[in-house]
């Protein structure tokens, strides 16, 4: 006891000097660590995923919380609680005899053996700190320790819970392998993919592709609390981003003059795009395989074309007999294709070169973000072109990267292709047949990664989702879809309680290849003048004024 | 240690676990609580008792008291006029055992050697005070004594205490701490013990 035998709380919030919580009183590796708290500390101040450091006799663990219970010393008390009207006996009780703890993950350490000081940095735990170790809040240096500090490759997404030090993600390890980031609607997710996509701007390595369904990332966005407009990719980095566009009308209405129209052939189309229409098109297996019999019959480039110009009616049938295929099947998959006149983006008659436009600004360096307009809402129209130009983007790829093998020449430049709606790509039906399940599965091999957004997880096949390196996970609240998120992670059972209490806005759990154990971050502002500056985006009365310092400084204070 | 004027009486009664003083003034026994010293003269160690029980009465057990006050205005008027009662009556008061100095280590356990007769007892105050009870180490004796009243003798034991302390208030809650632990199984003990603790 002290002289005075007085202990204050303290503020958890903001600290830089660890502050003691309690103390490991058992537990295991599996199980996670059982902390006592002190009777100072406030049960109320510690928080489902809030990152904690545990000193043990030669190492430090650092670890999150995953559950906060409250526990009696006898069960009597249980049965007849003390009389807490009196505020003394309450004082005295809380933290004594009534007490609360929280049970904490160990995920990493430093230190031990001749690991002084963190020289190979964290390490997953292998271990668990001995009893009655002291358990305190992870402080700034915690976190610069075991998520990097900000630099070129260290990309700054969020704070910690409860905490103002800057969370860093290694871009160079985020775009090694496929990501995804999940949550239900309204979370929060374009604003975090928008903040990832800048990330991997900046750090240059790789190359965006957006698939841009409600015209999100390219200009401007919106927000969707307070409806304010949000800047775009393109316009943070005019010289970096090029707008591509499906609908040239949408995108002069908004003023707006995109980079390239996209417009794709019939002669494009092949029968995997109807494979993977067949949910949005509804069209049966049986159907949607009768494409492959066209293209025998007709050839490939020109099946389509051909089948339509066909007339309705007995035309049809007799195509059918002639490919032993189902009469009403086909004249479905005749009326159901027909529809894709209606794209005004579609051509009939010759074919574009799309892709190589998309491929020339790729290899410059710059990143690309496809805006597809009216057709944003339009599903069949958001697959049938995000599948063929990423198939034919990949076969390049493909091709690109053996030939780099064959003669030693470069590598094509990384390339993360941003899809929204995954599940409609990725669905356990149809992920093997599609390029999105092929890119997953074999990740980096060709350089081409996916960053998949999508609400329901739990639609994307389970194949796919292993192979997801890092997932940034908004709140889930269906239980299908946290279990699908959660496939295959270690200790997910505890994570799961810090998902499903995740808030509704602005808060992601992030896990997986590029973060050395997860946690729960608040991502970055985005959106106020501010957060623009931060990412080098100067307005114009700034960099006149800019240009005016710089010719000051040139030619002296007269100009001249 | 050889205050004169602060010594309360003199160990008339010794065992390892308590020791029994006469005070030299009738009513002049220490409160209930009081944390009381004796020995320390020559070649004996000093033994630190808690008062748990304070007695007057008659200095011939085959001789009680009469009553005679009928014809007395005060209570007083009574002593006045019978000044041998002084003399025929005598306040004693018996301490646990809690703690003894061991080449002047404080230990809060007992001592190897109950206190010699006629030694001398003193009151602890102030700094002496405040450190016996810088720690609580000595309330499983007490609590574990076989005398009556124990929960009330700890209770002014540490009050008493707590008005040595600059801030009394928390070193109440920190002894009360430090309590719940030694009464989990006894609730309503510890309950008792800390409402007499309360402000």
């Amino acid at each position: 006891m002290t002289q005075n035998g007085s202990m204050q709380p303290e503020s958890l919030v903001g600290q830089t000097s660890s502050q003691n919580l309690g103390m490991v009183v058992s537990g295991s590796l599996t199980e996670g660590m059982e902390v006592r708290l002190d009777s100072s500390t406030s049960i109320e101040d510690i928080k489902v995923g809030t990152f904690v450091s545990i000193q043990g006799q030669r190492m430090r663990f650092f670890g999150v919380v995953t559950e906060v219970a409250l526990k009696a010393m006898d069960q009597t008390m249980v049965t007849s609680p003390p009389d807490v009207s009196n505020p003394f006996i309450a004082k005295v009780i809380s933290g004594t005899a009534a007490y609360g703890t929280i049970t904490v993950e160990p995920m990493l350490t430093i230190g031990g053996g001749d690991n002084i000081a963190g020289i190979d940095g964290p390490q997953p735990a292998k271990t668990v700190p001995p009893h009655f170790s002291a358990v305190g809040t992870a402080t700034d240096d915690d976190i610069r320790i075991v998520f990097g500090e900000e630099d070129e490759n260290h990309f700054y997404i969020g704070n910690p819970l409860d905490m103002e030090t800057r969370l860093c993600l290694n871009i160079e390890e985020l775009v090694k392998r496929s990501n995804g980031v999940f949550g239900k609607s309204g979370t929060g997710k374009t604003f975090l993919t928008r903040l990832l996509l800048l990330g991997i701007l900046q750090n240059g390595t790789a190359s965006n592709l957006v698939f841009d369904m409600h015209g999100e990332y390219g200009w401007k966005g919106t927000s969707e609390s307070d409806n304010r407009e949000v800047k775009g990719l393109k316009q943070l980095f005019p010289s970096k981003v090029a707008v591509f566009s499906l609908d040239e009308e949408s995108s002069r209405r908004r003023g707006l003059s995109p980079d390239y129209i996209v417009r794709i052939g019939y002669e494009e189309i092949e029968p995997e795009d109807v494979q993977m229409l067949r949910d949005t098109l509804n069209l049966s297996e049986v159907a949607a395989d009768a494409a492959h019999a066209l293209q025998r019959k007709f050839g490939r480039r020109k099946w389509l074309k051909s089948f339509l110009d066909l007339p309705t009616g007995s035309d049809v049938g007799e195509l059918a007999q002639e490919l032993n295929v189902n009469e009403r099947a086909l004249s479905t998959l005749h009326s159901r294709l027909a529809r894709l006149d209606r794209y005004h983006f579609m051509d009939k008659d010759s074919g574009h070169d799309s892709v190589n436009q998309i491929l020339n600004y790729i290899e410059r360096g710059m990143h690309v973000v496809l805006e597809f307009g009216r057709y944003g809402s339009d599903l069949t129209a958001y697959i049938l072109v995000a599948n063929l130009l990423t198939r034919r983007i990949y076969d390049r790829y493909q091709r690109l990267t053996e030939q780099a093998m064959g003669d030693q020449t470069e590598r094509p430049r990384p390339l993360v292709i941003t899809v929204e709606e995954a599940h409609k790509f990725l669905s356990p039906a149809i992920a093997d047949q599609t390029i999105f399940g092929t890119i997953a599965r074999e990740m980096r091999k060709y350089n081409v990664t996916l960053l998949v957004v999508d609400q329901r997880p739990s639609g994307i096949d389970d194949e796919v989702m292993s192979q997801i390196g890092t997932k940034f996970t908004c709140l889930l609240d269906n239980e299908r879809d946290i279990d699908a998120v959660l496939t295959g992670v270690s200790g997910s059972r505890k994570l799961r309680s810090v998902l499903a209490r995740l808030e509704s806005k602005q808060q992601a759990l992030v896990f997986g290849h590029s973060v050395p154990m997860p946690v729960v971050i608040s991502t970055r502002d985005y959106g106020s003048a501010d957060s623009y500056r931060e990412f080098g985006f100067r307005d114009e009365v700034e960099l006149k004024a800019q240009v005016e310092q710089d010719i000051a400084d040139l030619f002296g204070p007269d100009g001249g | 240690m050889t205050d004169n004027n602060n010594r309360l009486g003199e160990v008339i009664e010794a065992s390892t676990t308590e020791f029994t003083s006469q005070s030299y003034d009738l009513y002049g026994a220490p409160p209930l609580g009081t944390l009381v010293r004796c020995g320390g003269g020559s070649g004996t160690g000093v033994v630190y008792g808690i008062v748990f029980e304070v007695a007057t009465r008659s200095l011939d057990s085959t001789r009680r008291p009469i009553a005679r006050g009928r014809d007395e205005d005060s209570e007083a008027a009574i002593y006045e006029e019978n000044p041998q009662l002084n003399r025929l009556l005598t306040t004693e008061f018996r301490a646990q055992t809690v703690g003894h100095r061991d080449d002047e280590t404080l230990r809060r356990w007992l001592a190897p050697l109950p206190p010699r007769i006629h030694s001398f007892v003193h009151p602890c105050h102030g700094d002496e005070l405040r450190e016996f009870a810088g720690s609580l180490e000595f309330v499983p004796i007490l609590l574990s004594a076989p005398t009556a009243a124990t929960d009330d003798v700890l209770a002014s034991f540490l009050r008493r205490a707590s008005e040595s302390y600059p801030d009394p208030e928390s070193f109440l809650i920190q002894a009360g701490r430090q309590l719940t632990p030694l009464l989990g199984d006894q609730l309503q003990r510890l309950n008792n013990i800390l409402r007499r603790l309360s402000p």
